[in-house]
């Protein structure tokens, strides 16, 4: 009775993860390959292996001009929507787990406003701090958003002592419009910066090279580790705090891990690519629609699935009005929207068994 | 097991004051009290998870705040009052949690003994059809054998139960507190849980601690907590304690206080109705009755009264039965009547009605002395039921402590021995003097309202009015029989 229970769960788990790695370099080939130039998947290959694999020679004999287009140009955009992807969409679904609540994301608790003033603040002060150089944007930006979480909780604690769910996301919502209006006044007071604020804020992962990727690529690391260490906590907190502190979690240290993990990872998003939306809300919801809701598998298959919908976002932003360019923020809220209002009506249709 | 030393606690202000007690092992331990005494704070501080509490609390000599969190979840789960759901979360999942408290490492897999656990529990509380199924998909009820299932996962050796029967129907109000207590019973697994339902606790637990503003009002076991005194105080309304109808444990009920506009005279001859065939009387309400009636015996209440007259050589296997069948010929609603029968005339039926400015009393009596007996030498008659005879219904407009019931009981027996000495009439087969016939019948009924009669011997004031009444009524209804055989019918 037993031993098959275990071998179809093992079972179930190993498609899950293999159907999302799959669709994750199925994203990656097909954002590679496609654009003013259209490359085989054969040439990505082999050219992808060659840099790999250096000692292969799995590259030689193709074209250098390809092997510019891809190494210079599209894989790091590639790897950077990967990214920013996977960041946004796990972060979403620590957010969810943490706060009990299937409508949290990282930006409705204010986390993104937050990186977002940071960021604005640095093109609009044209500021460049010694010690960061050109890694000055982001170190603000997320910065800007680990403090403004801590604000929001801050608050939400002053409000009221229990932290419940009702208060944090109230005041998240407050953060939101407070900071938004400062960021509108940055807006509204410069001059030449304003076309980078727009496009900053309409959220971009173009023309963005691999120095953006080493940026982010620390913080995602440790964030998305962070987050995979409280898997087992955010599942017996998805039972409410107090009987998380019951079953022996505990509770404070989880929280602020998971809020500063999910904090870096957002802040760290919207700092190399801007705000860009639902891919925090809808993933891991259908990741919890597909996969189930045990956060120790829910979180790397966020990060997969978040990835590899960002890559295709970001595929669609750049191909649907060539030779010009949608902001990718408005392709995923396009995307994103629809879906999600789907999702609502299925669930409302499904009644309390879907 | 868990000992509490002085305990303070509570959220802005302290709602436990000093409290102290120990809770053995294996125990089933119930916390009562109304809304407010604190018994939610009491098992958060039990449970550590209540911040600010002063004290000293030791489970197996351990204090509790030199115990880790993960420590104290393996040492006890907490079945709490509400479960947040905001996930579909499947049932296997939900149990497999409440192994949490044993997980190492970091990323934090099950291990075979986990799921070994999860598989026993779910077993255990009836979910193992449900395991693939999402909590959301659950009835309330369902739900809750589902957390129970992940706190026994915890393998604790204390289980912390808020209101554990809260969204629980009656069956499953029964069968999960039938499982504690067996699991209490055979792996010494001690249960603390708070009752709301008096009864309940009574039925299943060992020891009660009564909460009354976060001090101990009482702590014994369920027979002497369970006190009027004590609950009446505690609750701030009225409760009745009985006897439990079949268990030795003490039986709890409130007293409804509304208004109703009740008839102000309830007893009354006039509505008493005689025919040939049958004596019949109605009530304006309901009379809590005690009797050896044929029909309904023992404690009820009803409403309406019937003495059916059947032949001297009337033979039945089922008096009851046909008691049944001639009570809805004559139109009662059989589950209110209580019926009796005589071989006598039940015309020749006595009458006593008297009213004094406590209550009322109205006393009917049927007799025929026909199979007279001496009550000490009743072994010289021939066992066999004849047609009963002397029949006393004694009605009472006043509230009759159950003792009350008794002695009344006494006294209109004696009423009717003297009754029958007085009358001369002898056992026919010893030719002593008779005590009665061997099928008489009585019934005592109060109103339960009006004053309170706590006796019913012979020299109190209810015993007073029944006696002379019951023997007046005997004694003219004797005669009657006696005067109607001798005018030759």
């Amino acid at each position: 009775m037993q031993k098959p229970f275990i071998q179809t769960f093992l079972a179930n788990k190993t498609t899950h993860y293999t159907g999302s790695v799959l669709f994750l370099v199925f994203s990656i080939f097909l954002g590679t390959s496609l654009g003013s130039v259209p490359i085989s998947f054969e040439a990505i290959a082999r050219i992808i292996g060659g840099q790999l694999l250096p000692f292969s020679h799995m590259s030689e004999g193709t074209d250098p001009t390809l092997q510019a287009i891809i190494l210079q140009i599209r894989l790091p955009r590639v790897v950077l929507a990967g990214l920013v992807g996977g960041a946004l969409a796990v972060s979403g679904a620590a957010f969810q787990g943490l706060l009990k609540n299937p409508l949290a994301d990282p930006y409705t608790l204010g986390v993104s406003s937050g990186a977002s003033v940071g960021a604005v603040a640095v093109l609009f002060l044209g500021i460049s701090l010694p010690f960061a150089g050109s890694f000055t944007l982001p170190v603000v930006s997320i910065t800007a958003a680990i403090c403004t979480i801590f604000i929001v909780v801050g608050f939400a604690r002053l409000v009221d002592r229990s932290m419940s769910m009702t208060t944090i996301i109230l005041t998240g919502i407050i953060f939101s419009s407070f900071l938004g209006s400062f960021i509108s006044l940055m807006i509204s007071l410069t001059g030449e910066e304003l076309r980078q604020i727009i496009n900053w804020l309409l959220g971009s992962v173009g023309n963005r090279g691999w120095d953006y990727v080493h940026l982010i690529l620390p913080f995602f690391v440790g964030g998305v580790l962070l987050l995979m260490f409280t898997g087992q906590e955010l599942n017996a907190m998805t039972f409410g705090e107090e009987r998380a502190r019951q079953l022996g979690v505990h509770v404070e240290l989880q929280k602020y891990v998971v809020l500063s993990a999910a904090s870096i990872l957002t802040g760290a998003a919207v700092a190399v690519s801007g705000t860009i939306g639902f891919v925090g809300l809808v993933i891991p919801h259908i990741c919890r629609k597909l996969f189930g809701s045990d956060h120790r598998h829910l979180i790397p298959l966020c990060v997969l699935n978040g990835s590899a919908f960002l890559i295709l976002a970001d595929l669609l932003a750049r191909t649907i009005v060539t030779p010009s360019e949608l902001p990718i923020g408005v392709v995923t809220a396009l995307i994103g929207a629809p879906m999600f209002a789907a999702i609502l009506i299925r669930r409302r249709k499904g009644g309390r068994s879907s | 097991m868990i000992d509490v030393q002085h305990l303070y606690a509570g959220y802005d202000h302290d709602i436990l004051h000093d409290l102290s007690f120990s809770v053995l092992k294996g125990e089933m331990f119930g916390v009562l009290g109304p809304n407010g005494s604190g018994k939610t704070t009491l098992l958060k501080a039990i449970n550590g998870t209540l911040p600010g509490v002063r004290g000293d609390i030791a489970i197996q000599g351990r204090p509790i705040t030199r115990m880790t969190a993960k420590e104290t979840a393996r040492e006890m789960a907490v079945l709490p009052q509400h479960h947040d759901v905001s996930f579909s979360t499947t049932v296997e999942q939900t149990v497999l949690i409440g192994r949490y408290p044993y997980q190492k490492g970091l990323f934090k897999q099950w291990t075979n003994e986990d799921y070994r656990i999860a598989e026993e529990v779910m077993e255990q509380t009836g979910v193992t059809q449900f395991r693939h199924q999402s909590l959301l998909s659950l009835s309330g009820g369902e739900r809750q054998r589902v957390f129970l299932a992940q706190a026994l996962a915890q393998k604790p050796g204390i289980l912390l139960l808020d209101e554990p029967t809260n969204h629980l129907d009656f069956s499953y109000q029964k069968q999960m507190l039938d499982a504690l207590k067996q699991w209490s019973l055979k792996n010494g697994l001690t249960v603390v849980a708070i009752f709301h339902d008096l009864n309940l606790a009574s039925l299943y637990c060992d020891r009660l601690l009564l909460l009354d503003q976060g001090k101990v009002k009482a702590l014994e076991e369920p027979e002497i907590v369970l006190n009027e005194q004590h609950l009446s105080a505690v609750y701030r309304s009225d409760i009745h304690v009985h006897a439990h109808p079949s268990f030795s444990k003490p039986f709890t009920n409130v007293v409804p206080s509304f208004n109703e506009d009740k008839p102000k005279s309830i007893l009354s001859p006039d509505e008493l109705d005689v025919s040939k065939e049958r004596v019949y009387y109605k009530s304006r309400q309901p009379l809590k009755c005690y009797s050896s009636a044929v029909l309904h015996p023992g404690f009820g209440w009803f409403e309406e009264f019937i003495n059916v007259q059947v032949d001297h050589s009337f033979r039945c296997d089922d008096p009851a039965g046909y008691l049944m069948t001639e009570a809805e010929r004559w139109g009662c609603q059989i589950h209110r009547t209580v019926g009796m029968m005589t071989a006598a005339d039940v015309e020749d039926v006595s009458i006593e009605f008297m009213e004094n400015e406590d209550f009322t009393l109205l006393v009917v009596v049927t007799a025929g002395t026909g199979n007279a007996v001496d009550v000490v030498h009743g072994s010289s008659h021939i066992q066999e039921t004849v047609p009963g005879t002397i029949n006393t219904w004694v009605f009472i407009d006043g509230h009759l402590s159950e003792q009350a019931y008794a002695q009344s009981l006494m006294t209109a027996t004696e009423a009717k021995v003297r009754a029958l000495m007085d009358m001369g009439i002898n056992d026919p087969v010893t030719g002593t003097a008779a005590t009665g016939t061997s099928t008489d019948s009585v019934l005592i009924a109060g109103t339960q309202q009006g004053t309170t009669l706590e006796y019913g011997g012979t020299i109190s004031k209810l015993g007073r009015a029944v006696g002379p009444a019951v023997y007046k009524a005997t004694k003219e209804a004797a005669a009657r029989y006696l005067n109607r055989k001798e005018d030759g019918f």
